[in-house]
C-alpha cells in the first residue's frame, strides 16, 4: 500500500531544489566523462578531550581537494569567542563561514547578555543553523571551551545533531584517533597528559589516514588563559635535499658554472628586426 | 581509512505497527550524492548520525518508567556510545527518541520551549498529553521531512503516569505499555507475554532492564548501556545499567 501525497505549493522555507539538480548535472556529466569541481574538504583528524582544568583541542593540517592535496598547513581550529573555540571538518568554506557567523552572533549576543558566552548558547546556535540546512552544508565541528560552569566538549555533527562527551573525535581520521583515546582516556587528567594524549590521537589520524597530514595544532582552554599552539608538533617535516650553505658549494644545485658543458663551435647571426610602428598605452592608474 | 566498510542506509531498521499504509522508512537524501566524489572521505561520515535504537515506556499506578540503551551510529559506527536517549522535556515530563539524532534532538528542544512557555503561561505544571499533542503536532506538519518516533511519558495530577506514542507519520495514541526503534520489533513477544496490568514500580523496571537487554543482544543498532528514569508525584529517578550488570539470558 502507497500513501497518497497531496502536491503542496512550497510555504516558506528554503528551497533544496537545486542540489536536486545539481545531483542530476554530476550524473549527467559522468556520463560524458567530465567531472563536477569538487569542493575542499578538509579530510581531517579532529578531537578534543576534557581534563582536569579545561579543555584541549587538536587538528592537523592538511586540506584536501579531490586527491591532492591543496593546502599543506592549514589552520583548522578557529576562533568562536575568547573562551570557546570551535575544530572543523567536512567542506573547508562550509567549516570556515559557519564558525565566523556564529562567533559574529555570539558576540553581539555576549555584549547584549553582558556576559562571557557560554559553551552551550554556541552549540545551540551551531545545531539550529546545521539543522535549518537540513545536512547540505558539510560542517562536522568539534566544540570546546570554558565558562562560568566549568569545561564542555561538544561534536556536532552536518546534520544538526549534538553529543556533550567527555572526549570526541572527527573526521576521516576519526577512527584512528578515538582508538587512542578508548585505550588512554582517563577522567581528570593533568594538562601535560592531556596534550599529550591529543597530539598521539592526532598522529594516529595524520599518519593512518590519506585524509590527514602534514603537522599538529592544539588549543589548549583553561578558566584564565587561552594557548594556541600552531604548530604544536611538525610531524611530517619537508625533507630539505641541501642546506643553503652547501648550495653555494654547488652540490645538489642546479646552477652549474660555465665552460661545465664544453662548446664545440659557436655561430652568431644578428637578426635585423624593422621597426613597421609604434604607440603607447597608457595604464589607468586612476 | 581507506577500505572502510560501508554503512547500513540509516534508516531501514524503523519499523511502525500501523497496517493501512506503509510510510516510507527511506527518505532520499540528495546531499550524499554531491560529496561522493572523494574516496579519502568515507561514506560514514556523510551518513546521517541515526539513533537506531531500543526505547520502551511503561505505566504504573502512580507514575511510569521509561528506559532506553545508548547507541547513536553513523552507518557502522557508533558516534556516541553512551548517548542519554531519554530527554528531559518538563519537570515530569519525558520523551524517549528513536529515528534520526538531529530530527529528534530539534523536536525535543522546540517542545520543551513550546511546553516551558505555556507553563508559565499556566503557571502550574503542565499535562503530559499536552506536551505529547505538542509532538504530535510537528511530528504531523512534516511528516515528509522527519523521522522521528517518540514516546512521550510522565506523570501530571489529573491523569497520573501516562505513555503516549508518537511514531513516524505523526500519529497519537496513549498505551499502558509502548516500545520503539529498531530493537523493538525483537521484544514484541516478549513484552505480550510478560506484561500484566497491576505492576509496581519495581516489577516495571525489572521488565523494562530485561526487554532492553533482549533486544539489544539480538540488534545491531541497539547497544551501550540501559538508562532507566522513573517518574512519579515524587520526582524523577534515574538510574544506569552497564553493559556487565545487564540481565542474562542465554540459549545454550
Amino acid at each position: 500500500m502507497a500513501t497518497l501525497t497531496a502536491v503542496r505549493p512550497a510555504f516558506g522555507g528554503f528551497s533544496f531544489d537545486n542540489c536536486k539538480r545539481n545531483a542530476v548535472l554530476e550524473v549527467e556529466a559522468s556520463k560524458v566523462g567530465c567531472s563536477v569541481p569538487a569542493a575542499r574538504k578538509t579530510g581531517t583528524t579532529i578531537c578534543g578531550v576534557v581534563f582536569k582544568d579545561g579543555v584541549v583541542l587538536g587538528a592537523d593540517t592538511r586540506a584536501t581537494e579531490g586527491m591532492i592535496v591543496a593546502d599543506k598547513n592549514c589552520s583548522k581550529i578557529h576562533y568562536i569567542s575568547p573562551n570557546i573555540y570551535c575544530c572543523g571538518a567536512g567542506t573547508a568554506a562550509d567549516t570556515e563561514m559557519t564558525t565566523q557567523l556564529i562567533s559574529s552572533n555570539l558576540e553581539l549576543h555576549s555584549l547584549s547578555t553582558g556576559r562571557l558566552p557560554r559553551v552551550a548558547t554556541a552549540n545551540r546556535m551551531l545545531k539550529q543553523m546545521l539543522f535549518r540546512y537540513q545536512g547540505y552544508i558539510g560542517a562536522a565541528l568539534v566544540l570546546g571551551g570554558v565558562d562560568c560552569n566549568g569545561p564542555h566538549l561538544y561534536s556536532i555533527y552536518p546534520h544538526g545533531s549534538t553529543d556533550k562527551l567527555p572526549y570526541v573525535t572527527m573526521g576521516s581520521g576519526s577512527l584512528a584517533a578515538m582508538a587512542v583515546f578508548e585505550d588512554r582516556y582517563k577522567p581528570d587528567m593533568e594538562e601535560d597528559a592531556a596534550k599529550q594524549l591529543v597530539r598521539d590521537a592526532i598522529a594516529a589520524g595524520i599518519f593512518n589516514d590519506l585524509g590527514s597530514g602534514s603537522n599538529i595544532d592544539l588549543c589548549v582552554i583553561t578558566k584564565s588563559k587561552v594557548n594556541y599552539i600552531r604548530p604544536h608538533d611538525e610531524a611530517n617535516k619537508k625533507g630539505v635535499r641541501v642546506t643553503e650553505l652547501e648550495a653555494l658549494k654547488l652540490t645538489g644545485d642546479y646552477k652549474y658554472k660555465r665552460g661545465t658543458t664544453g662548446v664545440l663551435t659557436k655561430a652568431v647571426t644578428p637578426i635585423d628586426l624593422e621597426l613597421l610602428e609604434e604607440s603607447v598605452q597608457t595604464m589607468d592608474t586612476s | 581509512m581507506l577500505g572502510f566498510m560501508r554503512g547500513q542506509p540509516l534508516l531501514s531498521t524503523v519499523i511502525h505497527r500501523e497496517k493501512m499504509a506503509a510510510a516510507p522508512v527511506m527518505m532520499p537524501y540528495f546531499g550524499q550524492q554531491i560529496s561522493s566524489k572523494s574516496d579519502l572521505v568515507p561514506d560514514w561520515t556523510r551518513q546521517e548520525v541515526s539513533t537506531g535504537t531500543t526505547i520502551m515506556a511503561v505505566e504504573y499506578d502512580g507514575g511510569v518508567v521509561i528506559g532506553a540503551d545508548s547507541r547513536t551510529t553513523t552507518g557502522a559506527y557508533i558516534a556516541n556510545r553512551v548517548t542519554d536517549k531519554l530527554t528531559r522535556i518538563h519537570n515530569k515530563i519525558y520523551c524517549c527518541r528513536s529515528g534520526s539524532a538531529a530530527d529528534t534532538q530539534a523536536i525535543a528542544e522546540i517542545v520543551a520551549y513550546q511546553l516551558g512557555f505555556h507553563s508559565i503561561e499556566l503557571d502550574e505544571p503542565p499535562l503530559v498529553e499536552t506536551a505529547a499533542n505538542l509532538f504530535r503536532a510537528s511530528c504531523y506538519r512534516y511528516r515528509e521531512e522527519l523521522t522521528a518516533g517518540i514516546l512521550v511519558a510522565g506523570w501530571d495530577k489529573r491523569k497520573g503516569g501516562q505513555v503516549y506514542s508518537v511514531p513516524i507519520g505523526g500519529m497519537l495514541v496513549r498505551q499502558p505499555v509502548s516500545v520503539g526503534g529498531s530493537g523493538s520489533t525483537y521484544i514484541y513477544g516478549f513484552m505480550d507475554a510478560n506484561y500484566k496490568p497491576g505492576m509496581n514500580k519495581e516489577q516495571c523496571m525489572e521488565l523494562t532492564a530485561a526487554a532492553l537487554s533482549l533486544a539489544m543482544e539480538r540488534d545491531g543498532s541497539s547497544g551501550g548501556v540501559v538508562r532507566l528514569a522513573s517518574i512519579s508525584e515524587e520526582g524523577v529517578e534515574r538510574r544506569v545499567i552497564l553493559g556487565n550488570q545487564l540481565p542474562k539470558f542465554s540459549t545454550h
